[in-house]
């Protein structure tokens, strides 16, 4: 059933259940204002909910009872016995027909007129007994306060809490079995019952939803464009609470999408796009998470003018802009205040920026990523906690105590005696270098004044992210990774500001959790700046390229030029694997290959250099990265020709040094990342599923563009198909079934001579124009 | 007639309005909470709940107290505090009276003074729990 009929169902049966008294006085006193205004509201808000809802039954009736009451009320009609009787007929009549309604059981209309007549003034029909009373049927739902929700929720915590107290005290006495198997039902029931109140608190996502199409339309009329959204993932449930927090940022982003992204008709049909501007908005659950995508089909990020904005602005360096990675290039959007836009629009550019966004989602643990391809659209992909109170966090110690920091908030740890890594004093405040990056170093036990135990150099870092900028906290060591249900401490301990809660984890030692944004304001730490950038004085750099220097699998110290390494990943989040006769690195959803010069099975930690040449994307293989050095300007070149293109003195102890040039001539698969507007274009049948999941992978790999027409200023290469073509031109290479055939048509899976046929168009074509 | 709970905080007998106490307990292993007010003791768990321990005896301005052990519990706008007591005398009805006049009471107890109530001959201060709760930002019983 309709969800808004449910909901006027019930609440027209509550009303009327608490009406019954109100009824049963108006017909001992017909002179009671209070309780004729009460029966008024009730068929007034019947009869309104009813021409919504298309009940023209219950309207009619609801309608004539108020026209009645209503002349009551100005006192042109008295409210005489017969007058009660005929209003009070209806009343039972509307909850009849309510209740036949839920019940899908039909009632007839007989009797109908003769109630609605029995209104009219002087009439002496006594209102018709009222006939099939329809059994109520039993009800499936209740409405519950959310208060109530939200006291069940937290007792549900206290339970959990319970439970864990239980289990840890068990464990100290060393139970006997049936004890054990006892705790063990009690705890697998907890859980249940746990996820089934997080269930009772979860509202579909399409509250959320249900908005968009209208406000799409609305906003893209407003700046003269054409955009159709597209909505997906609505039965998605999120906890309530979560769906409100939400609301904003994601307004403020498909706002931006429509009036930053998408471009005017005009420009869209010179690029070859539809007009139509298309959004695509979704949501899935991910685990205990849910994934948000707003993807749009406009112009993507222009990094070049985020970059120049920003320059102008005055706030930025251009030079050390340029050298962030693309991921961080696209980040900039984040930079506080920044419009990518150079007029204020109604729309959007008022200065409330993805700043604000990116800010709103972290405070509830959320993270948003970025997925742009100029000139094709841009994707943003949020990822949010199902619910708020139960936070993965990773727990520290820092002299005797522990403390839990939310996971969300750490980007990596790192130990203060690695290599890579340099602690220096600086201003009075210490900094800390990790790789390319320095960062504040905010040492947690100053800020808490409890004494440290680490050895010094023993400090363990957590750089950690809040919606500002990056710094590094130092604890003494880190011990676990915990669930934790994190409730508010008291307001004189939450009052220094550097807490976020407390807990109870399963040591039952009560603990409390680090609040970052808070730590960073504490230790007088001020972003203006993402992260600070190396900034020292950097006269030997110009001249000569740094170099990336780690410590290969073989063990031997290699060094790389900085300029194609794009990050360094630690190989949790990865898997080896050998496929299609390369080795691979499968990470974040993507398939790279990767070069290991050494044995990689049996390491328990293993880095990943993931080198970039601008189009492809290769990884390396590495035990950890050591330093960033200046390559210095002679190379002694190498033997024979191979990974490694010659040995370079670093701190007087020659050093290999690895050739990028030979690594991704080697490894690379074919097909580049390149700007996929750019390749040669080849247009097959959609329709032939044949083509479709053989001929397109396989030309995509090669670097073609696949498509079933060509837009408008477009010419394709080639036409690939494998039946009669309508079409007969030269461009046409068509396949056969058959290993043999005629010279016109090529066998179907010689993959060689279908890869040669289009390149002989393709390279015709070329050389025509 | 008003069910008073006697204890003893800082040597002295004090009477404390049964109503206001939850339960009274004995707290086990404190966690520090630190850059909190000196009252604050810090953190304990309490089946399965945490509560915040507070030392009288700092909002009286006396040395912290030594032993840690017994606690009364109120609850106090949500949280749960465990108030340090050093012992626990008895439970019993008695009437509140209004302090006689021009009686002297030292700073620190005159905040949390709400009246005597008389035990055989020997009058008893009655105090206030809820007045040592520290509020947040105020830190005033932070010395």
């Amino acid at each position: 059933m309709d969800e808004l009929l449910q909901e006027f169902i019930a609440e027209t049966r509550e009303t009327l259940d608490a009406l019954g008294g109100e009824i049963v006085a108006w017909e001992a006193d017909p002179s009671d204002r209070a309780r004729l205004d009460a029966i008024f509201r009730f068929v007034h808000t019947v009869k309104g909910s009813c021409g919504f809802l298309d009940l023209p039954r219950l309207a009619r009736l609801s309608h004539a009872a108020e026209d009645v009451l209503a002349a009551v009320r100005e006192g042109t009609r008295a409210p005489d016995r017969a007058l009660v009787d005929a209003v009070l007929a209806i009343v039972d009549r509307i909850g009849q027909l309510v209740e036949a309604i839920e019940g899908g059981v039909s009632l007839d209309d007989s009797g109908e007129d003769e109630l609605i007549a029995a209104l009219a003034e002087g009439s002496l029909a006594a209102a018709p007994v009222s006939v099939g009373i329809a059994s109520r049927a039993p009800s499936r739902s209740v409405r519950l306060n959310v208060e109530l929700l939200d006291l069940m929720m937290s007792g549900m915590s206290d339970m959990v809490l319970a439970r864990n107290e239980l289990a840890r005290r068990l464990r100290v006495e060393n139970p006997d079995p049936d004890l054990e198997a006892a705790l063990e039902r009690l705890s697998a029931t907890v859980a249940e019952m746990r996820d089934t109140v997080t269930r009772t608190r979860m509202q579909k996502i399409e509250s959320l939803f249900s908005a968009l199409p209208r406000m799409v339309r609305d906003t893209a009329a407003a700046v003269g464009k054409s955009v159709s959204v597209h909505v997906e993932g609505s039965e998605v449930e999120l906890d309530r609470e979560m769906i409100e927090v939400m609301r904003d940022p994601l307004v403020h982003i498909i706002r931006n999408s429509i009036d930053h992204g998408i471009e005017v008709p005009a420009e869209r049909r010179r690029r070859g796009k539809r007009e139509n501007g298309r959004l695509c908005v979704s949501a899935r659950q991910s685990g205990n998470q849910i994934v948000l995508e707003i993807a749009d089909d406009g112009a993507g990020i222009d990094v070049d003018r985020v970059i120049a904005k920003l320059v102008r602005n005055g706030a930025r360096d251009e030079r050390e802009l340029r050298q962030l990675s693309d991921k961080a290039k696209l980040d900039l959007i984040f930079e506080p205040g920044l419009s990518t836009k150079d007029e204020v629009t109604e729309i959007s550019g008022r200065g409330v920026g993805m700043d604000v966004v990116r800010a709103a989602l972290e405070q509830i643990g959320g993270r948003i990523e970025l997925d742009s391809v100029l000139g094709r659209g841009l994707t943003i992909t949020i990822h949010v906690p199902l619910t708020l109170s139960i936070i993965p966090t990773i727990i520290c110690g820092v002299g005797d105590q522990h403390y839990a920091i939310p996971r969300q908030a750490i980007e990596e740890i790192v130990s203060e005696g690695a290599e890579s890594i340099r602690v220096d004093r600086l201003g009075g405040g210490s900094v800390v270098r990790v790789r390319d990056r320095r960062l504040p170093l905010v040492d947690l036990s100053e800020r808490l004044a409890i004494p440290s135990h680490a050895a010094p150099g023993g400090r363990m870092l957590a750089i950690v992210t809040t919606g500002t900028g990056s710094f590094a906290v130092a604890v003494d060591q880190v011990l676990d990774a915990e669930e934790l249900v994190i409730k508010p401490a008291a307001p004189a301990i939450m009052a220094c500001g550097l807490f976020a809660g407390q807990t109870l984890p399963d040591t039952g030692k009560p603990m409390l959790m680090i609040d970052c944004a808070g730590l960073a304001s504490d230790a007088g730490l001020s972003f203006v700046r993402e992260a600070m950038v190396d900034d020292e004085p950097a006269a030997a750099e110009v001249s000569q390229p740094p170099a990336l220097l780690f410590r290969d699998l073989d063990g031997e110290v290699r060094a790389i030029p900085l300029a194609v390494v794009d990050r360094v990943d630690g190989l949790a989040d990865g898997l080896i694997g050998v496929s299609a006769g390369k080795l691979r690195l499968t990470t974040d959803g993507q398939i790279v290959p990767l070069a290991a010069f050494g044995a990689w099975q049996d390491r328990a930690n293993l880095s990943v250099l993931r080198l970039r040449d601008g189009t492809t994307e290769i990884g390396y293989a590495i035990v950890e990265p050591l330093d960033i050095v200046t390559l210095p300007a002679e190379v002694l070149p190498p033997i024979t020709p191979g990974v490694v293109a010659g040995t370079v003195l670093i701190n007087d102890a020659p050093v290999e040094l690895v050739d990028p040039h030979w690594l991704f001539a080697t490894l690379a698969d074919a097909a580049p990342l390149s700007d996929p507007a750019a390749r040669p274009l080849c247009l097959i049948d959609p329709e032939d599923s044949w083509l479709e999941s053989f001929v397109r992978p396989m030309l995509e790999r090669s670097g073609y563009r696949v498509a079933a027409t060509a837009a408008p200023g477009e010419t394709p290469v080639a036409t690939i198909c494998t039946g009669p073509s309508v079409i007969n031109d030269n461009k046409v290479v068509r396949l056969r079934p058959e290993p043999t055939g005629h010279v016109d048509s090529i066998y179907r899976y010689d993959r060689e001579a279908i890869l040669a046929a289009v390149a002989v168009r393709a390279s015709a074509l070329g050389s025509r124009t | 007639m008003t069910l008073f709970l006697l204890a003893q905080i800082a040597g002295a007998s004090v009477a404390i309005d049964a109503n206001q106490v939850e339960s009274v307990v004995d707290i086990g292993a404190i966690t520090p909470a630190p850059r909190a007010p000196a009252i604050v003791r810090g953190l304990a768990a309490l089946r399965s709940r945490v509560v915040t321990v507070l030392d009288p005896r700092v909002a009286l301005g006396l040395p912290p107290s030594e032993t840690t052990a017994r606690a009364v519990i109120v609850r106090v706008e949500g949280h749960h505090y465990a108030l340090l007591v050093d012992g626990l005398d008895d439970v019993a009805p008695f009437d509140l009276e209004p302090l006689a006049n021009g009686l002297t009471i030292a700073p620190g107890w005159r905040e949390i003074c709400r009246g005597v109530v008389t035990r055989g001959d020997e009058p008893v201060l009655a105090i206030d729990l809820a007045a040592l709760i520290p509020a947040a930002g105020t830190g005033a019983l932070a010395a």
